[in-house]
């Protein structure tokens, strides 16, 4: 099969499948579910065909463009529809489809009980072909068609249960922030448009030398804005959080391991504006060491599994920009993490989706503990995961979160220092919270009553998911496990990668490399330990005790929506309120008033024509005179 | 005896003329306060023919005469028409056109 074909089925299976789903309706709910599965699965396939194909042929020639249509022909404006096959967009149609396969099926049984499941299933199709075209296409344009695409699905999705209307105000919540963060991405295109007079991936990478540095860092901004917007980094997050109001599989798939790692691909992607702008680019490693370590903070204090799963992603992304950060020395590392956090994160969703579907849906983890003996399947993959999360030797996340660190350390000045060690602090951070987490639900002595303790709460009989749920798991496990090990042999990965990163010579971290590593597995035993004295050898509270400020404020995402509400939400809504009193008091004003006079003179005039011809006269008379009165005076 | 005498009963029968349109509701006084107004422009013409030795004045006062009467025919003829229909003659009764 030719590229051109695969790459263009690839994306239109899933397409066409939820265009189906969509449009049968509920003729399609006995078989929905695995047309939708069957759809992902395809495309999975197709996807390792276009690796084997590019793997096939030499290094040099791994970039194919498959031109599919004119989209655009405007005048001096003309845009081609178009997908780009190289290690880059292939390296995540891997990610997308195999991981998205799997939460598929897994949610086959997930959302068994649910009436909607083939409504589902038709979100989550058009969610996989949007990403599709995200990461194939070959220009900002259509880049930015997927980009839509992909927060249409998360909107639907978050807001699947939109009978609730705290999920429906969360899905908004998702949508509104991020079209900030596209407002972003639209500026970059238009600032590209008008500088480069294109915005297609290569034409603007030929033109980069040519620009100017104001122009460049300008670009690289607004870039940014939008990476932040569709990544939840900081100051654009906080809809990440509300955005776990949405079926589970949802939170694995969109807000874990694709969806909210777009920004990441799209900076690496335009890599070449962000090395000639050596400004924004410290912006985008800065906000990425702000983001990991307020993910991990916020994560320290959230008793809602998912919402600290949630805080967990955010700061694993802030690793990911932070290595995007740094330039090419960091995007190869950006990109692994990305690729084993795809793992070992949707392996802990789907297994905090487990425990729920064992719990009656209960999130709350001071309501759980001492799972582990009741789901053997979820207790070990969700270990796997969180030992690849902790970055414990061999898993997957040593490997890459590791490397992240020494990168970090890398440079001259305060940059090193700085942003090294905000990278090792939240390596430290990322241990205690995530072991929190998994000693709260898995260990200690249930807080849930059991029928046997004298707990309060409806009696719950915890119990492993069926087949359908924890296979998936299992083969997302054994990824966290290998995954990292597996692709750094012979650093093959990074040599993948190399046609897109560049080649980078070695560089030496300002500490060196086994002192990092020893700081980082010390930090992360640390973090290990506090976690178990408190969550797992000591009672742990059912209510949240009141907590220091720190507590209070992370439980409340650091204030965040606080600052939004007060900074932008506020203000917005007393400019509407005005500009609305003005519409209402000054516009339409003018214009019913100006008819209102012409109604109330009429009125007032009517009464001369009274129909009596003597006043007739009268009036004429009078007008007689009056003329003849104006001209004698005007003679004399 | 001056000329300016017959401008003075001009503007006499004119003023008469003209109380009587606006003041009386029946249509025939009105008419003839109309007839009146139109004897009083002619006295004037002829007035004023004298006073400048030129006699298109005096034929101007032919000409009105001649319309007056056609128009006395026409506006009679309205009159009676308006009667005969409504019953009655007064002004005020004709008030239809009003909005």
């Amino acid at each position: 099969m030719s590229v051109d074909l695969a790459a263009t089925l690839v994306v239109a299976i899933p397409l066409l499948s939820a265009g189906v789903l969509l449009l049968l309706g509920r003729r399609s709910d006995g078989f929905g579910h695995w047309l939708g599965v069957a759809a992902s699965a395809a495309s999975c396939v197709l996807s390792v065909l276009l690796l084997l194909s590019l793997l096939g042929s030499p290094a040099e020639d791994r970039s194919v463009g498959v031109h599919l249509f004119s989209w655009i022909p405007a005048g001096e404006l003309s845009v081609d529809a178009g997908f780009l096959v190289d290690p880059l967009s292939v390296t995540f149609l891997i990610l997308i489809t195999f991981v998205g396969t799997l939460i598929h099926v897994y949610a086959v049984a997930y959302m068994e009980h649910d009436d909607d499941r083939r409504r589902f299933f038709a979100y989550l199709n058009l969610f996989v072909a949007a990403m599709l075209i995200l990461v194939l296409a070959d220009s900002y344009a259509l880049l930015f068609v997927g980009w839509e695409g992909v927060g249409l699905a998360s909107y639907l999705l978050i807001g699947f249960w939109n009978q609730r209307t705290d999920y429906a105000v969360a899905a908004k919540k998702a949508f509104v922030m991020n079209r900030v963060g596209d407002m972003g991405l639209l500026i970059g295109m238009g600032a590209l448009f008008a500088t480069v007079g294109s915005v297609e991936f290569d034409e603007v990478f030929a033109a980069v030398p040519g620009l100017s540095e104001g122009w460049l860092t300008a670009i690289g901004l607004a870039l940014l804005l939008g990476a932040c917007g569709k990544s939840a980094q900081f100051p654009l997050q906080a809809w990440l959080g509300d955005a776990m109001a949405g079926p589970t599989p949802v939170s694995a798939l969109i807000h874990a391991a694709t969806m909210v790692t777009a920004g990441v691909y799209l900076i690496v992607r335009s890599g070449p504006i962000f090395e000639a702008a050596p400004t924004a680019q410290l912006v985008v490693a800065v906000v990425g060491a702000v983001t990991l370590l307020f993910g991990a903070i916020v994560g320290c204090a959230k008793d809602d599994i998912k919402k600290a799963l949630a805080a967990s992603t955010m700061s694993q992304i802030g690793y990911m920009m932070l290595a995007a950060g740094l330039g090419p020395i960091g995007y190869a590392f950006a990109i692994f993490h990305l690729f084993t956090h795809g793992f070992f994160k949707a392996g802990m969703f789907l297994g905090a989706g487990s425990v729920m579907h064992g719990m009656n849906d209960e999130v709350n983890m001071r309501g759980f503990g001492g799972l582990s003996r009741y789901m053997r399947v979820t207790w070990i993959t969700f270990g796997l995961g969180w030992l690849a999360i902790l970055g414990i030797p061999p898993f997957s996340g040593f490997w890459s979160k590791d490397k992240i660190i020494e990168a970090a350390f890398v440079g001259e000045g305060w940059q090193p220092w700085v942003l090294g060690g905000a990278a090792l602090i939240g390596a430290g951070i990322t241990a205690f919270y995530m072991s929190r987490l998994f000693f709260m639900t898995f260990h200690g002595e249930p807080r849930f009553n059991d029928g046997k303790n004298d707990q309060p709460g409806p009696e719950q009989h915890p119990h492993e998911s069926p087949a359908l749920m924890t296979v998936p798991m299992i083969v997302l496990a054994l990824g966290s496990a290998a995954l990292g090990g597996v692709l750094m042999v012979g650093e093959s990965f990074f040599h993948w990668l190399e046609p897109v990163t560049g080649h980078v010579e070695h560089h030496e971290p300002v500490v060196p490399v086994p002192v990092l590593i020893a700081a980082t597995l010390v930090l992360v035993a640390l973090g290990v330990f506090l976690a178990w004295r408190q969550y797992w050898a000591a009672r742990v509270p059912v209510t949240a005790p009141a907590g220091s400020v720190l507590t209070r404020a992370a439980r409340r995402d650091l204030y965040q929506d606080v600052v939004n509400e007060a900074v932008f939400a506020r203000p917005g809504t007393h400019l509407v309120r005005t500009m609305t009193y003005a519409d209402t008091a000054v516009v339409d004003g003018a214009v019913n008033g100006l008819g209102a006079g012409a109604v109330g003179w009429g009125e007032r005039l009517r009464k001369v024509q009274n129909g009596f011809v003597r006043s007739y006269g009268a009036l004429m008379a009078v007008g007689v005179v009056l003329v003849l009165v104006a001209v004698l005076a005007t003679r004399i | 005896m001056s000329l300016v005498n017959y401008l003075v009963l001009a503007g006499i029968l004119f003023a008469i003329g003209s109380a009587a349109v606006l003041v009386r509701r029946n249509s025939i006084v009105a008419f003839m306060g109309v007839e009146l107004m139109l004897n009083a422009a002619n006295l004037t013409l002829v007035t004023f023919a004298r006073m400048h030795g030129d006699l298109s004045g005096q034929v101007i006062a032919f000409f009105v005469m001649v319309v007056a009467a056609a128009e006395v025919v026409i506006g009679l003829a309205i009159i009676v028409s308006i009667f005969r229909t409504r019953g009655s003659a007064s002004l005020d009764d004709a008030s239809l056109l009003k909005s």
